[in-house]
C-alpha cells in the first residue's frame, strides 16, 4: 500500500482526532483552538491537493479500512466526482478559519465542533459504503447542531432543535431506505450494489428504499417543502459558522444524493424505474422556484440568502431529475460544477454578511443602504458575488446553470429549462434589491455613522454583533471575501477545465 | 393477508412502533416528548435492522460453526453503531432543551412560540 492510499483515510482522521484536542489543550492553555484548528485544515487543503493531483492524473484512489475486501468491509473512495467535494470542503474550511480569527466565534469548543464538522464532511464526501455514510451524515449533522447552537440568544437553541428534530428524521429517513436495498441485495458496498440493485429478487424493496432516501436527502439538502430548519438554522447561526454550515453541509449532502443516483441506483436503473425522474425534477424545480419567491420577500440578509440556497440546491436537485430522465451528462457536470460554484458564492456572501454585522451592526436590506460608500471593497465583492448567484458570466455560477439548462434542453425537458430561466429572473430580484440598497440609496441621516465612542475597554475586542463597529474588520477578514468573489469569477473561465477533470468519472457512469 | 400477518407481524410492530414515535414528534407540544418520539422512531427502524436478519433456526454467527444456517451479523454490527448515534443525538437534544428552558422557562412549544411572538 502506498502512500497515497492512506491519504483518504488520514483526511477523515485527522480532522477528527484533532478535534478533541482544542478541548484537551485548553485545561491547561488558553486560546489553543484556533492554532490546532489552522494547522490541522492547512494540512487537509494540502493533503487534498496532493489527492486530487494523484486522482486525475491516474485515476480513483481505494483505501479498504483493515483491509477488509469489499463485500464486508469499508471502502473510501477518492473519484473524479468526490475530489471535487473534498476540495470545496477543505478550501472554504480554511478560508473561513482565516476569517474567525479576527471575525469570532472564538473558544475552543468552538474549533472542536468545526473540525468535527470538517471530518464529517470529508467522511461523506470520500466513503464508498451506503451505512458509513448515515454516521458521517450524522456526525456532521451534531457538529452542525452544536454549531447552530452555539450563537448567542436563546433563538438560537430554538432553531438548532428544530434542525436536530427534522435532520435526525431525514437521516432515519435513509437509514430505512438503507435497511430496504440491504434486505433486498445483502451488501452495503456502492460498489457491489451498482451491480447487486439491477439482479435484486424483489425490484419493490429497491423502490422502497430509493423512495425513502429521496424523502431523507430532500429534507438535509433543503428542498421545498421540507426546508423549514435551513433559513432559521442559517439565521441564528454565529456570523462565523454560517459560511461554512451554508456553505459545506447541504453540499455534501447534495453530492452524496448525486453519489446515490448515479453510482448506486445508476442512471439506467433508475430511468427504467416509473416516476424516479418524474418525482425528482418536480422537487428540484419546486424548491427553485417556491426558494426564490421566498428570497424576494425577505427582510433580513442572512434569512434571503438561506432562502436563496433552497432555490440553488432545488437547481441541482432538477439537474440529477435532468440525468435520470435525460440521461444526460452535461446536466451532471453542471451540477457538479454548480455544488462547488455555490458552495464557494455562498461562503463568499455569508463571510461578508458577517463582516458587515460586524462592523456597522447592519443586518436587514434597508440599513445595507449606503454600504457602497463606505466600504466600497466589500461592497465591490458582494456585488460580484451576488452577480456570480444570479448567474452572469463570466462566473461560476453561471457556468453551473448553463450546463443544467443545457442538459436540459438536450434531453428535451422544456419545462425544466423555462424554471432555470424564471429562477434566474427571480434570483435578480433579490439580488438587485440589495445592490440598489448598497449603490443608490444613500444612508438615511446621522443614525448609520457609527458612533465614535472608544469602548474598546477590554482591548478592542468588540466582537459583539451590537456593539459593532468598523475596528473590529481586520485586512485579513476582507480579503477572504474579496479572494471569494474573484475565486468565484476565476472558476467561471474553469467550467470547460473541470468537465474534462471529470470526463473519466462520467465515462465510467454513462459507459 | 392472515398469513402475511403471521410471517410478518415483526415489521408490522415495527412500523407501528415507526408510527406511533412520529405521531409523538409531530403533535406532542412538550419538547421533551417530542424528543422521545425522535429517539422511539430511530429504535423502530433499530429494530427492523436486527428483525430483518433473523433466520429461522439461524445459529449465532460464531466462526467455526457446525454448517447450520447462521442469522447475518452485518446489521447488529450496524445498528450498534446507530445506536451510539442515537445516543449522541438524544444528548444533544437534551442540552438543546434544557438551554431553551433555561432561557424561556418553558418546556410547551405552544408557550414557547407565544413567549417567542411577544418578544
Amino acid at each position: 500500500m502506498s502512500s497515497v492510499d492512506l491519504l483518504p483515510a488520514l483526511l477523515i482522521v485527522a480532522p477528527i482526532v484533532a478535534a478533541t484536542l482544542p478541548i484537551a489543550l485548553g485545561l491547561r492553555y488558553d486560546r489553543t483552538g484556533w492554532a490546532v484548528a489552522a494547522v490541522t485544515t492547512t494540512g487537509l487543503f494540502a493533503a487534498a491537493v496532493a489527492l486530487a493531483s494523484e486522482v486525475y492524473t491516474a485515476g480513483q484512489v481505494i483505501h479498504r479500512l483493515g483491509g477488509y475486501p469489499r463485500t464486508y468491509g469499508i471502502e473510501l473512495v477518492a473519484d473524479q466526482f468526490s475530489m471535487l467535494i473534498v476540495l470545496l470542503v477543505t478550501g472554504v474550511a480554511a478560508g473561513v478559519l482565516a476569517y474567525t480569527r479576527r471575525g469570532g466565534p472564538r473558544g475552543n469548543t468552538f474549533y472542536s465542533a468545526y473540525l468535527l464538522l470538517v471530518g464529517g464532511l470529508l467522511g461523506i464526501s470520500l466513503t464508498g459504503d451506503v451505512f458509513n455514510l448515515f454516521v458521517f451524515l450524522e456526525i456532521t449533522s451534531l457538529a452542525t447542531y452544536a454549531l447552530v447552537a452555539s450563537g448567542d440568544g436563546a433563538e438560537s437553541a430554538v432553531a438548532a432543535l428544530k434542525y436536530l428534530i427534522l435532520g435526525t428524521v431525514a437521516a432515519s429517513m435513509y437509514l430505512t431506505g438503507v435497511a430496504f436495498v440491504f434486505m433486498a441485495t445483502g451488501t452495503l458496498n456502492m460498489i457491489e450494489l451498482t451491480s447487486a440493485i439491477p439482479a435484486a429478487e424483489r425490484p419493490i424493496l429497491i423502490r422502497a428504499g430509493l423512495g425513502f432516501m429521496i424523502v431523507g436527502f430532500a429534507t438535509k439538502v433543503a428542498q421545498w417543502p421540507v426546508h423549514t430548519w435551513q433559513p432559521n438554522a442559517y439565521q441564528q447561526a454565529p456570523d462565523g459558522a454560517t459560511p461554512l454550515i451554508a456553505a459545506l453541509v447541504s453540499s455534501a449532502s447534495a453530492y452524496a444524493f448525486g453519489r446515490l443516483i448515479v453510482t448506486v441506483f445508476e442512471v439506467d436503473y433508475l430511468a427504467a424505474t416509473a416516476n424516479a425522474a418524474p418525482i425528482v425534477l418536480a422537487i428540484g424545480c419546486v424548491s427553485v422556484l417556491a426558494g426564490t419567491t421566498l428570497a424576494v420577500i425577505q427582510t433580513d440578509v442572512k434569512r434571503m440568502l438561506a432562502y436563496s440556497s433552497v432555490s440553488q440546491f432545488g437547481l441541482i436537485v432538477a439537474a440529477y431529475g435532468v440525468v435520470i430522465a435525460g440521461s444526460s451528462e452535461t446536466a451532471l457536470i453542471g451540477a457538479a460544477i454548480h455544488l462547488v460554484g455555490h458552495g464557494l458564492l455562498k461562503a463568499g456572501l455569508f463571510l461578508a454578511v458577517g463582516l458587515v454585522a460586524v462592523s456597522y451592526g447592519a443586518r436587514t436590506v434597508d440599513e445595507y443602504a449606503g454600504l457602497a460608500t463606505e466600504r466600497p471593497v466589500v461592497a465591490g465583492s458582494m456585488a460580484v458575488l451576488l452577480f456570480a448567484l444570479v448567474g452572469i458570466p463570466p462566473s461560476v455560477g453561471f457556468v453551473g446553470k448553463w450546463y443544467i439548462a443545457l442538459g436540459a434542453v438536450e434531453s428535451q425537458l422544456w419545462p425544466v429549462a423555462a424554471v432555470i430561466v424564471l429562477s434566474t429572473m427571480l434570483t435578480l430580484a433579490y439580488a438587485a434589491r440589495l445592490l440598489e440598497k448598497m449603490y443608490f440609496t444613500h444612508p438615511p441621516s446621522i443614525e448609520s455613522i457609527p458612533s465614535p465612542e472608544p469602548v474598546a475597554t477590554d482591548g478592542g475586542d468588540a466582537t459583539a454583533p451590537d456593539g459593532a463597529s468598523p475596528d473590529a474588520v481586520s485586512i485579513g477578514m476582507v480579503s477572504i471575501v474579496v479572494v471569494a468573489a474573484l475565486a468565484a469569477v476565476a472558476l467561471g473561465f474553469a467550467g470547460g477545465a473541470i468537465a474534462d477533470l471529470l470526463a473519466p468519472f462520467l465515462t465510467e457512469v454513462f459507459n | 393477508m392472515i398469513e402475511l400477518l403471521a410471517n410478518r407481524y415483526a415489521y408490522l410492530l415495527l412500523f407501528v412502533l415507526l408510527g406511533i414515535g412520529m405521531y409523538m414528534m409531530i403533535a406532542n407540544e412538550n419538547l421533551v416528548k417530542k424528543l422521545i418520539g425522535v429517539s422511539l422512531f430511530q429504535t423502530a427502524i433499530f429494530l427492523f435492522f436486527i428483525a430483518m436478519a433473523y433466520v429461522e433456526g439461524g445459529a449465532a454467527p460464531i466462526v467455526p460453526n457446525e454448517g447450520s444456517e447462521v442469522a447475518s451479523p452485518l446489521p447488529q454490527v450496524i445498528v450498534l453503531t446507530a445506536i451510539v448515534v442515537g445516543i449522541a443525538l438524544t444528548a444533544v437534544g437534551l442540552a438543546l432543551i434544557i438551554r431553551i428552558y433555561s432561557e424561556y422557562g418553558t418546556l410547551r412549544e405552544d408557550t414557547l412560540r407565544e413567549v417567542r411572538a411577544d418578544e
